[in-house]
C-alpha cells in the first residue's frame, strides 16, 4: 500500500516514505469519482443545450433533460434565421468586435510600449490614471457613458458603440508588463542605426511580443463580443442590435409568444461557437495567461 | 599628444549633448504619441462621463435635453436623501435592491473561492489523467456571455426544466424557481413551524425594509442566479490557484511530509497559508464582481418575482433609463460605487493586519503594491 497506484483507501494517510517523494502525488479513485461527477454537472448544461436547439417547443418542455431530440427538428433554427434579426445581430457583433479588438490591441501596446519603455513627463501620471481606471467597476459608468455619448451626438451610431470601447486599461497593463520583461539592449541598437521609435516598436519591439498580444487579442474578443451593458446604453434602434442585446430581447420575450426554448437556447448557443472557436484554438495560451494575471 | 586628448575631451560632450537632449525630446514627443489615443479616449469616455454623472446626481434632470442646459436645476443633495432616508418607494426599493445583492455577495464570495479552490486542488495533481480535460470542462463556463448562460439557465430552472426533473428523481418537487420570491430562511423557518417574525423584527426598518425581512435570505429565485455565479466564475478563479499551487515550493510541503503531517493537516497549515496572496485576489476580484449584477438581471427576470432579484445596479439603470429620474439613478450608482470602495478597503485593511504578524513583511507589502 504505497502512495504509488490507484488505490482508493486514501492514500493521504499513507505513512511517508523516507524517499525523495513529496508526499503523496498519485490520485485516488475516489479522487476520480468527484472530478467525473463534478465535470458532468460542468457539461451536462451546455450539451442539453445543443440538444434542445433541435427540439420541438413540446419535446423540449417534457423531456428537458433528454440529450436526443425527439423528433429530431431544424424548426427553431429556421424561426431564428427567417423570422428574426438574428443574422443582422451577429453581423453587428462581428463588426463591432472585429474594430474593437483591432483597436484594443494597437493602441494598447502603444501606450504599453509609451509606458515600459519612452520616458516622458507625465507618464507616472498615465500610469496612476490607467490603474486608477481599472479599480472603477463597470456598471457604475452605464448612466456616465450614456451621458457624454449623448452629449457627443453619437448615440445610436457605430461610433458611439465602438469610441468608448477601443480603449481598455487592463490591455495597457498586460503590455507595459510584457515589454518590461523582454530586453532593451535590441532597440538600443536599432536606436543607434538610426530608426525611429514607431519603426523601433513596429518592426521589432511588437513581433517579440506576440505573446502578449494573443492575450490581449483573446480578452479583447471576448470582453467584446459579449459586452451587454455598453450597447444598452449606446444604442436604441433595431438595425444597431448586436448579439447579447438581441438574444437578451429574445428571452425576456419581447419578441417572441410562448416559452419558445428551441428558439432562445438555439440563439444562446450559436452566439457561443465564435467565443468557443476562439477559447479552443488559443486554449493552451488561455490556461497559462491568467498564471501572469495573478502576479501582476 | 597631449594637445589631441584635451580637445576630444570636452569635444565629446559638446558633440553628443544635442543628439541626446534631441532624442530626449523626440521620446518626450513619441511618449505623448503613443499614449494620446488611450488618454484621451479614457478621459473622454470614462473621466469626463463621471464628472457629468456627478453633476447629475446632485440636480434634477429629466433626460431631455442636455443636463448642462438652464432649466436644469441644482438640488443639493435630494437624490441621495430621497434614496437613503426618505422612506417612500425610492428608498424601499434601493433597500431591497441592497439587501438582495448582499445576500448573493454573501453567499458566492465564500462559496465560488471554496470551489475554485477544491477544483484547483484537485486538477493540479501531478498524476490526475485527463487533466486537460477537467480544466476546460470547468472553465468553459466562464468564456460564455452572460447573456447566453442566463437564457440557458433560465430553461434549466423552468417549473418542468431539467433541474426539477433531475430533482424530481430522487423525489423532491422543486420549486418554480424563477417565478418564487420565498426567502430560503424564511422557508427553512416556516418548515421549522415559525410563520412570522418577532415583532421587535417586523416592525423596525432598514431603508424601508423589515428587519424580519433583510434576515429572509436570498429569494429561491435569486438562489438559482447564486448557482449560475458560481458555475461561471469557478474556472476563472480555480486558474489562479492552480497558478498559485504551481508556484508552491516543495521544500516545505516535504518537510511536513518528513514530519508526519498528513494530507489534510497539510493542505490547512502549509498549502493554505501559502496561496493567502491568491486567496486574497481572489475574494477582493469576487467581491467586485458580485456587487455589479446587472446582465443576468436584465436578461433574465428584470427584477421579479416580487423584487427580490432586484439589484442596484439594474434598480440605477431602470430609474434612469425607464424611469427618466435619472438625478437618482445617478445618486444610486455612486453609492454602488461607495459600497465597493470601501468593502474592497476594508479586505485590504484585513490583509494587512494578518499579513503584518507574519514573518517578511517587506516583501509582502510590495507584493501588495504592485498588484
Amino acid at each position: 500500500m504505497t502512495a504509488h497506484g490507484t488505490t482508493t483507501k486514501a492514500p493521504l494517510r499513507t505513512p511517508p516514505r523516507p524517499g525523495r517523494r513529496r508526499g503523496p502525488r498519485s490520485t485516488s479513485g475516489v479522487t476520480y469519482v468527484v472530478l467525473v461527477v463534478l465535470a458532468v454537472v460542468y457539461v451536462a448544461p451546455f450539451l442539453i443545450q445543443v440538444a434542445t436547439s433541435f427540439k420541438t417547443d413540446a419535446d423540449a418542455a417534457t423531456n428537458a433533460v433528454s440529450l436526443v431530440p425527439h423528433p429530431f427538428s431544424t424548426a427553431a433554427l429556421q424561426r431564428l434565421f427567417e423570422n428574426s434579426d438574428f443574422p443582422l445581430w451577429f453581423a453587428n457583433s462581428a463588426v463591432v468586435t472585429l474594430v474593437v479588438t483591432v483597436g484594443r490591441v494597437f493602441f494598447a501596446s502603444l501606450a504599453g510600449y509609451a509606458l515600459a519603455r519612452l520616458r516622458f513627463p507625465g507618464r507616472g501620471l498615465v500610469y496612476a490614471a490607467v490603474v486608477g481606471v481599472m479599480s472603477v467597476p463597470a456598471v457604475v459608468l452605464l448612466i456616465p457613458k450614456f451621458l457624454v455619448i449623448n452629449q457627443l451626438g453619437i448615440y445610436d451610431s457605430y461610433a458611439g458603440m465602438v469610441l468608448p470601447l477601443l480603449v481598455d486599461a487592463a490591455g495597457v497593463f498586460i503590455m507595459k508588463n510584457f515589454f518590461e520583461s523582454i530586453p532593451a539592449s535590441v532597440e538600443e541598437q536599432a536606436r543607434i542605426d538610426g530608426a525611429g521609435t514607431f519603426r523601433i516598436f513596429w518592426s521589432i519591439v511588437l513581433p517579440m511580443a506576440q505573446p502578449a498580444l494573443v492575450t490581449v487579442t483573446i480578452l479583447s474578443f471576448q470582453g467584446s463580443w459579449n459586452e451587454l451593458s455598453h450597447f444598452i446604453v449606446s444604442t436604441q434602434s433595431p438595425d444597431l442590435t448586436v448579439l447579447t442585446k438581441g438574444v437578451a430581447g429574445l428571452a425576456s420575450g419581447q419578441l417572441s409568444q410562448g416559452t419558445q426554448f428551441p428558439l432562445k437556447l438555439a440563439a444562446a448557443a450559436l452566439m457561443t461557437i465564435p467565443v468557443a472557436v476562439l477559447f479552443f484554438v488559443f486554449q493552451r495560451r488561455i490556461m497559462n495567461s491568467s498564471d501572469g494575471a495573478v502576479k501582476e | 599628444m597631449s594637445t589631441t586628448s584635451t580637445t576630444t575631451g570636452p569635444a565629446g560632450p559638446v558633440t553628443t549633448r544635442p543628439r541626446r537632449s534631441a532624442a530626449r525630446s523626440g521620446e518626450a514627443v513619441s511618449g505623448w504619441l503613443f499614449t494620446a489615443p488611450v488618454v484621451v479616449l479614457l478621459g473622454l469616455f470614462l473621466g469626463v462621463p463621471v464628472l457629468m454623472a456627478l453633476w447629475v446626481s446632485v440636480s434634477d434632470w429629466t433626460g431631455r435635453g442636455s443636463p448642462f442646459s438652464a432649466g436644469v436645476h441644482f438640488v443639493g443633495a435630494r437624490n441621495y436623501s430621497e434614496l437613503l432616508t426618505g422612506g417612500g418607494l425610492a428608498t424601499q426599493d434601493f433597500g431591497t435592491a441592497l439587501k438582495n445583492n448582499a445576500w448573493y455577495v454573501v453567499v458566492v464570495v465564500p462559496v465560488q473561492t471554496a470551489l475554485s479552490l477544491v477544483l484547483a486542488v484537485l486538477v493540479n495533481q501531478a498524476a490526475l489523467r485527463g487533466r486537460g480535460f477537467f480544466r476546460t470542462a470547468f472553465y468553459f463556463p466562464s468564456v460564455t456571455s452572460s447573456v447566453a448562460i442566463t437564457v440557458l439557465w433560465l430553461f434549466l430552472f423552468s417549473a418542468s426544466g431539467a433541474v426539477n426533473q433531475v430533482l424530481g428523481w430522487v423525489g423532491i418537487n422543486g420549486p418554480n424557481w424563477f417565478n418564487d420570491p420565498t426567502g430560503v430562511l424564511h422557508a427553512l423557518l416556516k418548515a421549522l413551524g415559525v410563520q412570522d417574525g418577532p415583532a421587535a423584527l417586523t416592525d423596525h426598518r432598514l431603508l424601508g425594509v423589515t428587519w424580519w425581512d433583510w434576515l429572509g435570505g436570498p429569494s429561491v429565485a435569486m438562489s438559482a442566479f447564486i448557482v449560475m455565479a458560481v458555475f461561471t466564475t469557478s474556472g476563472t478563479f480555480m486558474l489562479l490557484f492552480v497558478a498559485a499551487l504551481q508556484n508552491l515550493s516543495g521544500e516545505v510541503t516535504e518537510a511536513a511530509v518528513m514530519d508526519g503531517a498528513n494530507g489534510w493537516q497539510r493542505f490547512w497549515r502549509i498549502t493554505l497559508p501559502q496561496l493567502r496572496p491568491t486567496l486574497f485576489t481572489v475574494l477582493t476580484l469576487g467581491l467586485i464582481g458580485t456587487w455589479q449584477v446587472f446582465d443576468q438581471i436584465y436578461t433574465g427576470t428584470q427584477g421579479a418575482p416580487g423584487k427580490t432579484t432586484l439589484t442596484p445596479a439594474y434598480l440605477s439603470y431602470q430609474t434612469s433609463f425607464v424611469n427618466q429620474e435619472w438625478g437618482q439613478g445617478a445618486a444610486i450608482a455612486f453609492i454602488l460605487f461607495v459600497i465597493i470602495v470601501v468593502l474592497t478597503l476594508f479586505q485590504r485593511w484585513l490583509l494587512r493586519e494578518r499579513s503584518e504578524r507574519r514573518p517578511r513583511p517587506v516583501r509582502r507589502a510590495s507584493e501588495r503594491g504592485t498588484r
